[in-house]
């Protein structure tokens, strides 16, 4: 490289053709000094570097906002842009181009030889090329004076290299502007500009997906601003902090490669991509919605499922005490005889009871192996923590949904909306091209009549009564419903009493049988029944799913109460075997010291021992046998419902009297809605029983694991598009509003049993409490140091939380008063945008 | 991933991470369906930033594309030229900006310049009469199709030109419950 030191002060040269050096400097995580670009600007102003022994003047060239064109070296200066490891660094200024040229500046960049200095730091400015010095040749400007301006400051570094280009002055004064930056000798001013120009051009950075502008456009302005960002980030830094300041934008500069590879890693491990792809093309956004939905719910459970397995049911497993070591965790004798026929472990009972699946099975010792886990603690605080961590998720997507939902259902835009958003993108299919354009059309002709036609209120009365009828017959629908469910789980409890041998299978799984026929044929009843009341299709599908929601809900609570019946049964049983069982132990050690020996250790088989009953294990195994009920009707319903009746549709046509395929019944319609409440309620479920079963979660994933892939070979196979669409609600937020509610409502049957009811005093890893979240009291005292409890107990003082309690119900009060009136503002400009005509 | 791939250059799928929605194996799958359209038009190295362009008529054979009515005007809007040819740059530019996770002002923006057939930045009565003989295939009579591109113009309109302006189609678009879920294409 040749290198110019001229001290001349004028030359100005700029030619019409651009020369860009781009170089850049990476400031090295040490201190830099006088990193200083020129700025230019429209009008000229030039300013001559000189060099002096002690200090050089370096001309840092900043460029302008503008972008320039591909003239650069984008690669070059896309891999000096990425941090690499210098030794040196160069500084090398780029000419720019007269304002002649539009937008285009170019800045020319000097290299400076180091000095090294006692006093100041000097900087090496290492120039990267990415081509070789040729490339240096080709930015030489025609003509163009080169001068080098030497940087007489101190480096820290050695140097390696010197490079320097050609840069001619930009000495025009006209044309360009330059700013001498010297972060020593610039005022705190010009230091926050320079700073704020380069927040700015992070800013911009970050959000270059979004802007509208050709992808060409923006490869340029990304180069150009990380060019610009690494030139002065280091310069910013001053004095004593520059090495913190350096070394905190390494680390973000780390931190967000990491998050972009972490980003990366996190799209190639999403499942089902392309199947549901296909599913979208075929079906059109509304039915695919639904399997987006599975894929997330899955998520979700895989990760309830990772708390419970890697905290619960593994340390219990490994570092408990094993199968057979004590009389909780044994198959009482009574039972062995049966404990591995398939009939009893389809039931749950058996060894499954006895084991890691089922709450009874824990210990209530208060740590386990050589690690010292807190089981029963650990058992507690995944309980909560799942609660948790599912409100977390469900409120975040929530809020995140909100923010892109349009604003209501308006119906004053019902023409515009229909012409430009009716049309789904995700079509591939010509099938369900063409059923789409019979749609629309269908869906114009009648919003044109509508519009044409004065609707006249033919009747009203009549559709009045037409509607209360309707409504009235739904709620007897539902009382009858959840009569019929309580009274059969009450008769299950007298089977129960009698000994289920004697009673046939029906009766034996009665109760999750009547369970899943209520919620396959009451929704059909309410469908039919909603013909009655002549509504709107999408208000009529919003008093279906509601009704459908109240149904389940209904159904649901009804079977809680009833095993609520049967926690209180099994807790009286429970004091009347307390005392045999002190009656038994007595006998046991009479009959050893009438043999006059001194008291000799009375080893009896653990399977032995009579058992406490344990209401606990009991409602897990209902929950568990009530999901796998559920699940084996939805399957079957799928089968024949789907599957079975798109066959006899499609053979028995042959020789059908009339068109099976366009009549009646044709081939089925994926029902959105319906199987979404279905996922919701199956989640409920799950949620209400987890604590109580701890695999509840694993059988969920492997349930939706085969459900996903179950219905989407069903909806491929079995179903046609749907002929109009309607979407419940606008936003994506009614669905999630029905899970946060279910969510709510699941979780408080447990949270009653956990705070009211002593937990069992033979099994499960709470046994011997008064009450189970005594074990965090337990763990405060002997685990934390004592000051520790202290503090918790002044927090957990009346005193101390009812305040709280009423300061966040005032600060809810102010933010919701705000929110009112921000949107009576909005509302008032709207109207203000309309009047403006 | 450590398999050696040189279609592009680590600098270069960064740069293209960074200017679109994408992630780096989506981008190199992209450029797969790019140049299953045209293989022996398109390199597979694309280190060296060629300056290749597959035609419209290609584009639009795209499964993705080939069934929506306003294909033509899709790929013509992002194509640098107008006419439809689209580089690597544009094709990755157009399926960014139709993802999954492309913000609701991006995607109105690029409607509008979808919807406006004659390119003069306003949706006029004959852009949407072109539209809408698109939706439904011709099957609305010429009066239907007069009657509802009035309607539409009456109520989207705000400031009495008798055609929409990208303010118009915005205030009326963000209100739409249906836009984010339909303007949007999955590859």
């Amino acid at each position: 490289h040749s290198i110019n030191v001229s001290f001349s002060t004028v030359e100005e040269n700029e030619d019409s053709t651009f020369h860009k050096e781009h170089e850049r400097e990476r400031p090295r995580g040490k201190r830099r000094n006088g990193e200083r670009e020129k700025k230019k600007r429209g009008n000229g102003r030039r300013k001559g570097a000189s060099k002096e022994a002690g200090e050089g003047e370096e001309e840092m060239q900043v460029r302008p906002e503008k972008r320039e064109r591909g003239k650069r070296r984008r690669a070059k200066n896309d891999q000096e842009a990425k941090g690499r490891e210098r030794d040196e660094e160069e500084q090398t200024k780029i000419k720019s181009a007269k304002t002649t040229k539009t937008r285009k500046k170019e800045k020319s960049r000097k290299t400076e030889e180091e000095e090294g200095e006692g006093e100041s730091e000097e900087r090496n400015t290492k120039r990267k090329k990415k081509h070789g010095s040729a490339k240096k040749e080709e930015k030489e400007e025609d003509g163009g004076k080169r001068t080098v301006k030497e940087k007489a400051q101190d480096v820290k570094k050695k140097k390696h290299k010197k490079t320097s280009e050609e840069s001619s002055e930009d000495n025009e004064e006209e044309d360009n502007e330059e700013k001498e930056v010297r972060p020593e000798s610039l005022s705190p001013e010009e230091l926050e500009k320079l700073k704020e120009a380069v927040d700015e051009r992070k800013k911009l950075i970050q959000g270059l997906r979004g802007k509208p502008w050709p992808m060409k456009k923006k490869l340029v302005t990304l180069r150009e601003s990380q060019e610009f960002v690494e030139k002065y980030e280091g310069a910013l830094g001053k004095g004593k902090g520059r090495k913190l300041y350096a070394y905190k934008v390494m680390m973000t500069k780390k931190w967000m490669k990491f998050q972009r590879d972490f980003e990366n890693f996190k799209t190639a491990c999403i499942p089902w991509e392309m199947k549901i792809k296909e599913i979208e093309s075929h079906f059109g956004s509304s039915v695919a919605s639904y399997f987006i939905f599975l894929r997330w719910m899955y998520g979700i459970n895989m990760i309830l499922f990772g708390l419970t397995f890697g905290l619960v049911m593994v340390p219990e497993a490994l570092m408990g005490r094993p199968y057979g070591s004590i009389p909780r965790k044994t198959v009482p004798r009574a039972e062995e005889a049966s404990a591995m026929d398939f009939a009893v472990l389809w039931d749950w009972g058996g060894y499954a009871q006895y084991s890691v699946l089922f709450y009874g099975y824990y210990n209530s010792q208060r740590a386990i192996g050589w690690l010292k886990f807190r089981m029963p603690l650990s058992y507690f605080l995944v309980g909560v923590g799942t609660v948790a961590y599912s409100y977390m998720v469900v409120i975040r997507t929530m809020a995140r949904n909100a923010n892109e939902s349009g604003v209501g259902d308006d119906n004053s835009f019902n023409f515009s909306w229909k012409m430009f958003t009716s049309w789904d993108y995700l079509i591939g299919n010509p099938e369900t091209a063409d059923n789409k354009f019979a749609s629309i059309t269908t869906s114009f002709k009648e919003a044109i009549l509508e519009e044409q036609e004065s609707r006249k209120d033919d009747n009203i009365h009549l559709t009045r009564f037409l509607r209360v009828l309707a409504n009235f017959l739904v709620l007897c629908c539902l009382a009858g419903s959840g009569y019929l469910i309580y009274f059969v789980v009450r008769r299950s409890q007298k089977f129960a009493l009698d000994g289920l041998e004697n009673h046939t299978w029906w009766e034996r799984n009665e109760v999750n049988m009547v369970m899943s026929l209520l919620g396959m044929f009451c929704p059909m009843l309410f469908d039919v029944i909603s013909t009655l009341e002549n509504y709107h299709p999408r208000v009529a599908l919003q008093w279906q799913l509601g009704r459908i929601f109240a149904l389940f809900l209904g159904n649901l609570y009804t079977f809680i109460i009833a095993l609520m019946d049967e926690i209180n049964l099994k807790r009286e049983e429970e004091k009347i075997i307390k005392f045999n069982i002190t009656m038994w132990e007595a006998s046991l050690y009479n009959s050893t010291v009438s043999e006059n020996s001194t008291a000799p250790p009375v080893t009896i088989h653990p399977a032995d021992v009579p058992r406490g009953p344990c209401w606990e294990t009991m409602v897990g195994q209902e929950f568990v046998r009530l999901i796998i009920s559920d699940t084996m009707t939805t399957y079957i319903t799928l089968l024949i419902g789907d599957f079975l009746r798109a066959v006899l549709v499609r053979f028995l046509n042959y020789c059908w009297c009339w068109d099976l395929e366009a009549g009646f019944p044709s081939y089925s319609e994926f029902d959105v809605s319906g199987n979404v409440l279905g996922l919701i309620f199956n989640q409920g479920m799950i949620w209400m029983g987890a604590f109580y079963a701890p695999c509840l979660p694993a059988l969920n994933v492997l349930r939706l694991h085969v459900s996903m892939y179950l219905q989407c070979w069903a909806v491929m196979c079995c179903n046609v598009p749907q002929e109009r669409v309607f979407k419940a609600s606008g936003s994506n937020n009614f669905y999630m509003a029905m899970l946060l509610v279910i969510l709510f409502l699941s979780t408080l049957p447990a949270i009653y049993t956990i705070v009211t009811i002593p937990p069992s005093f033979d099994c499960g890893p709470f046994s011997g409490k008064k009450r189970m979240f005594d074990v965090i009291h337990e763990t405060l005292e002997s685990d934390f140091p004592a000051w520790f409890s202290k503090v918790f107990s002044y927090a957990s003082n009346p005193g101390l939380v009812l305040p709280f309690i009423l300061l966040m119900v005032l600060a809810i009060y102010y933010l919701q008063s705000t929110s009112k009136s921000y949107k009576e503002a909005n509302v008032e400009l709207k109207k203000k945008l309309q009047t403006v005509k | 991933m450590g398999n050696k791939q040189t279609t592009f250059t680590d600098e270069q799928l960064e740069a293209y991470q960074d200017c679109t929605f994408f992630t780096r194996k989506e981008i190199l799958r992209l450029h797969g369906r790019y140049r299953e359209l045209a293989p022996h038009l398109v390199p597979l190295d694309y280190t060296n930033n060629p300056d290749i362009k597959v035609p419209l008529t290609l584009i639009i054979t795209m499964p993705e594309l080939k069934e929506n009515p306003f294909r033509d005007r899709i790929v013509e809007t992002f194509s640098e030229d107008g006419q439809g040819n689209l580089s690597f740059n544009d094709f990755v530019d157009m399926f960014s900006a139709l993802c999954e996770t492309s913000p609701r002002e991006l995607k109105t923006i690029y409607a509008f310049k979808i919807y406006d057939f004659n390119r003069d930045n306003f949706i006029c009565k004959e852009d949407m009469e072109k539209t809408l003989n698109k939706l439904t295939k011709g099957e609305l009579t010429p009066e239907e199709v007069t009657l509802v591109c009035d309607k539409a113009i009456e109520e989207a309109d705000l400031d009495g030109d008798n055609k929409l302006s990208f303010a118009d189609f915005e205030n009326m678009i963000s209100k739409a419950p249906d836009f984010l879920s339909n303007f949007h294409i999955r590859i």
